[in-house]
């Protein structure tokens, strides 16, 4: 009994112990310090969590060793660990750049709140990805929710505070449905471990009050990973919020709620209550399409670059909720590779936008004009985001819409084939709205001498761009994870 | 043979270097220019290094990466892609040649970008070619498409720029929303998307899926060409005129007809389309192009768009003459890939060495060209002669074959069909060669006085010219390649 039996506690302590020590310190340089340090430390327990499940299973922690349902657990099995890594990698890449970003976006005597914010959210974030706990996840969802709405109003832009203030109405609409939710679990079962619950509700899977738990919580979780069409408030905080968060928020936030759906889904109600006693899986493809099309189609007609990806970033939710309306184990796995590829797709270019933003004073089309003269590894970078976004094969994003596809064939339905490849047409037209301009537009007037991001900005998003190729033809990572995810969670709910 | 593995790495890396080199060599032109040149002799070489053992039977394999379960990124060398290879590494070196007499002489901006791109989509090209499966080959077919994306709008103008938004979409668009979906329901069904000698459908699916997926594969392609995903081609005429002679005369529009030969013969087997509809229908569509293609043409003033109207038309041959499913028609399929390849870009030279002396880009100022440019238009003869499908060029050749497999097994649409648009190309080509030749020049304002095109540009359309009557003479390897496609 080492450190390494309690790597599951560490890994929610370490970033939770980082937020008050910046508070106390109030230096913005060793604030920095002191989160990068937190950030990279749970990234490697991450790794080490995820190594030990793929070599031992499923790791139950009991949290001051009260033994569950009594005590808290931590349960990391595959998906968890697969979340653990993804939301600690993005931190830990997006971390270092926020340093030169912040210095230019922020003012000094708040930018250690920054800080202390951003260890806060990853808090929350990691806390529901491993807690076995219902009302743990609604903790830690408040948690890394209250956290955001800080790091959003933190913008320089006066219409941060809007985009904050929306989000905070949103979201906590969003926390109450999901609090309901638990809370009608919980007086049905008499229970708030995950495990336990779901071992409970087998008997009682067609109560109303269950049912109704289920719509509440499907309600809830869909406010918070901004599922057409409650994805209102998604767009205004990736614009105006800080360039790094806007990037950690597009790459973790709503993938963590997707996730925690997938745990409710899957490991409470078992898959068989959720698509069979409501017909969940009609409208979670229905409204996987309508954000397809729709918020793909606003997409194509934004000016702000920032929004425009904002609006295909609730599009390629679509995609994921999509894989997740198939309820078999090649759509979930597109789902949850998918999680993936889109984390590292979106997360690079909303990296680059901040370099853009910094250089260019803002990302508007127009400002963007002759980008592939004056930035042209940042151009570059977000064309081959964009490819990726497109489904483009050698990007990561292609192997997501292959597995979407193969899971429509599987299923035999070839309308939805074709649903899937022309939607990613649309990313073609608006993706293409950025080429145009930045490759065929002179730079706009009275624009010289500008250069390209500061290297500690571009070396973390050139990371994030390399993985999005890398991701595309060296799947074995993301793909073998997703699918023993994948597997797993279907075997838990049959 | 250990090293032949190797030799196919070498000819995907040594395009992917060259534009390296070229790019490091942006500011000295010269140097460029000389890295070009090596790099596509570098490459035929190795390319051609592949020829004799792929003759004696050799089928040497290249495994890389395994990107989803079961598709590897992998490369076998057949005959047929042997064949496509040779005919793109051989034509890049002339065509480079050709290059920068042409940038050159028209003082064309962006030269490094432009050279860079080309040797991308060489190597692109040369992936379809020795592609061991569907799903390599679908890889580097979006991989060409992208890379001479910013050959097409070059010119940077809101006409290049309407042109590379019709070129992307048509052409990404029938990749993503047709093609696929058919590769991922051949994975479904077959399991793999291996080539195989005799397909790897035969015996999984019915003759009315096996037609449904047949149409997803042949519109998919839309590099092929087929109406009515044809609209690519004319747009993509407004890039640079060498762009316009190696990559839609050879590269591009032969890396979609040499995609359908081998999806119909290594992914469906000729065997199994012989039952069903499935071929009899793409005869038809196929039969169709090659006629409104040639109407079109006939109708065209300019140049540039009748040459492209008439490739829209010529690839359909292929498609057809593969369609007619009869061992012979095949062998003039393949055959007609180089015959057309060596003949069209002759002509692209034409036209291009025509508007760098001349300015001129419509076929009603022509007359009395060929006075002036004798070189020129001679070669210009002679790739119309080998369109037109009339001896000594290689392009009687191809039409025989094609002719006497049609007959063979009875297939008069097809025979019909060529016969008819034999006459519409004369049509279209003998006007030109009359105007050029026999008629007094205009005396308008702007015919300045102007004599041939410069050196380097006249020299690579007379030796593609020459190599259009040699195809004729000595068609052994074309013919050898194409029948040992058939053999296996």
């Amino acid at each position: 009994m080492g450190v390494a039996a309690h790597l599951p506690a560490l890994q929610v302590v370490v970033p939770l112990v980082a937020a008050p020590l910046t508070v106390l310190f109030r230096g913005r340089r060793i604030a920095f310090a002191i989160v990068l340090l937190a950030c990279w430390a749970a990234f490697a327990i991450a790794v080490a969590l995820w190594l030990q499940v793929n070599q031992g299973g499923t790791i139950s922690y009991h949290i001051g060793s009260w033994p569950p349902p009594w005590g808290i657990e931590y349960r990391v099995d595959r998906l968890s660990s697969y979340m653990l890594v993804l939301v600690t990698g993005m931190g830990a890449v997006v971390l270092p750049y926020s340093w030169p970003s912040v210095e230019r976006e922020l003012p000094r005597e708040r930018q250690y709140l920054f800080y202390t914010m951003f260890a806060l959210c990853l808090t929350g974030l990691l806390g529901i990805a491993i807690t076995g706990d219902a009302f743990n996840i609604f903790v830690f969802l408040e948690i890394s929710s209250l956290s955001t709405y800080v790091l959003i109003a933190l913008g320089r832009d006066r219409r941060a505070l809007l985009a904050a203030y929306q989000y905070l109405i949103m979201g906590t609409i969003g926390a109450t449905f999901i609090v309901i939710g638990i809370g009608l679990l919980y007086l049905q079962t008499g229970t708030l471990n995950l495990v336990d619950m779901g071992q409970r509700l087998h008997a009682i899977s067609g109560h109303r009050p269950v049912l109704a738990a289920l719509a509440f919580l499907t309600v809830g979780l869909s406010l918070k990973l901004a599922l057409f069409p409650l994805h209102q408030w998604l767009p205004n905080a990736y614009a105006y919020a800080p360039s790094a968060v806007a990037a950690f928020l597009a790459a973790t936030a709503t993938k963590v709620a997707l996730y925690a759906l997938l745990r409710f889904y899957y490991s409470v109600f078992g898959e068989s209550a959720v698509f069979q006693r409501l017909p969940m899986e009609e409208l979670m493809l229905v409204l996987a399409l309508g954000g397809m099309f729709v918020a793909a189609t606003v997409a194509c007609f934004q000016t702000n670059l920032k929004r425009l990806f904002a609006y295909s970033s609730v599009a390629q939710i679509g995609y994921i909720v999509l894989g997740l309306s198939f309820d078999s184990l090649t759509g979930l796995t597109g789902t949850i590779v998918h999680l993936a590829n889109h984390a590292v797709t979106k997360g690079g270019i909303f990296l680059l936008l901040g370099g853009v933003a910094v250089s260019m004073g803002g990302v508007t089309l127009t400002q963007v004009q002759g980008l592939g003269r004056t930035m042209p590894l940042t151009s570059f970078g977000i064309v081959v985001g964009g490819l990726s976004l497109i489904g483009v094969p050698g990007t990561a994003g292609f192997v997501s819409k292959w597995y979407l596809i193969l899971a429509a064939l599987e299923a035999g339905q070839w309308w939805l084939v074709f649903l899937i490849v022309l939607s990613s047409m649309i990313s073609v037209v608006y993706v293409w709205r950025f080429v145009e301009a930045a490759y065929f537009r002179a730079p706009p007037a009275g624009v010289s001498g500008v250069r390209e991001a500061p290297l500690s900005m571009l070396l973390p998003a050139g990371l994030l761009v390399a993985a999005t190729v890398y991701f595309g033809l060296e799947t074995s990572i993301t793909l073998g994870a997703a699918s023993e995810a994948a597997a797993a969670m279907l075997g838990a709910g049959r | 043979m250990t090293e032949l593995p190797t030799l196919i790495a070498a000819t995907l890396a040594v395009p992917l270097t060259g534009a390296l080199l070229i790019a490091a060599c942006h500011r000295r032109p010269n140097l460029r220019e000389t890295v070009t040149l090596l790099t596509a002799l570098v490459l035929f070489l190795c390319v051609g290094a592949l020829l004799q053992p792929v003759l004696d039977g050799a089928r040497p394999t290249l495994h890389w990466i395994e990107v989803l379960p079961g598709l590897p990124l992998a490369f076998q060398v057949e005959p047929l892609g042997m064949l496509f290879a040779l005919i793109a590494s051989g034509l890049w070196i002339v065509n480079s040649l050709y290059s920068i007499g042409y940038m050159r002489g028209n003082d064309e901006s962006h030269q490094t970008r432009f050279y860079v791109c080309f040797a991308l989509a060489l190597a692109g090209a040369v992936g379809i070619a020795f592609a061991a499966n569907a799903f390599t080959l679908f890889i580097f077919y979006e991989v060409l498409t992208l890379v001479t994306y910013p050959l097409v709008t070059h010119h940077g103008t809101p006409e290049a720029r309407r042109g590379g938004r019709i070129y992307l979409g048509v052409l990404l668009g029938t990749s993503t929303v047709l093609l696929l979906p058919a590769l991922v329901f051949t994975w479904h069904v077959a399991g793999t998307t291996d080539f195989v000698a005799g397909g790897i459908l035969a015996g999984k699916l019915s003759p009315l899926p096996c037609a449904g997926l047949l149409a997803l594969y042949m519109f998919g392609i839309g590099k092929a060409a087929l109406m009515p995903v044809h609209r690519w081609l004319p747009a993509a005429m407004v890039a640079p005129t060498p762009v316009s002679a190696l990559l839609h005369a050879v590269a591009v529009v032969k890396a979609g007809v040499f995609s359908v030969v081998k999806v119909i013969v290594y992914i469906f087997g000729v065997d199994v389309l012989t039952v069903g509809a499935g071929a009899d229908g793409l005869l038809i569509v196929a039969g169709f192009t090659i006629l409104a293609a040639s109407i079109v043409a006939l109708r065209a003033d300019n140049l540039k768009r009748r040459l492209a109207y008439s490739t829209v038309s010529q690839l359909s041959y292929v498609v057809m003459a593969a369609a007619v499913l009869a061992p012979l028609s095949m062998i003039g399929a393949i055959v007609h890939i180089a015959a057309h390849a060596l003949g069209k870009i002759t002509l692209f030279f034409a036209a291009g060495a025509i508007y760098t002396a001349a300015h001129k880009t419509e076929v009603s100022e022509l007359d009395g060209i060929g006075r002036r440019m004798p070189w020129t238009m001679g070669a210009f003869a002679v790739g119309a002669l080998s369109m037109i499908g009339l001896p000594p060029a290689a392009g009687f050749v191809s039409k025989w074959y094609m002719l006497a497999g049609a007959m063979a097994v009875s297939q008069w649409t097809a025979v019909v069909v060529i016969i008819a648009s034999t006459l519409l190309n004369a049509g279209y080509f003998l006007p030109i060669i009359y105007r050029a030749f026999f008629r007094a020049p205009a005396t308008t304002s702007h015919g300045h006085a102007h004599g041939e095109a410069p050196l380097p540009m006249v020299a690579a359309l007379t030796l593609t010219a020459a190599a259009t009557v040699l195809l004729f003479f000595l068609p052994d390897v074309p013919m050898a390649l194409a029948q040992q496609v058939l053999q296996r």
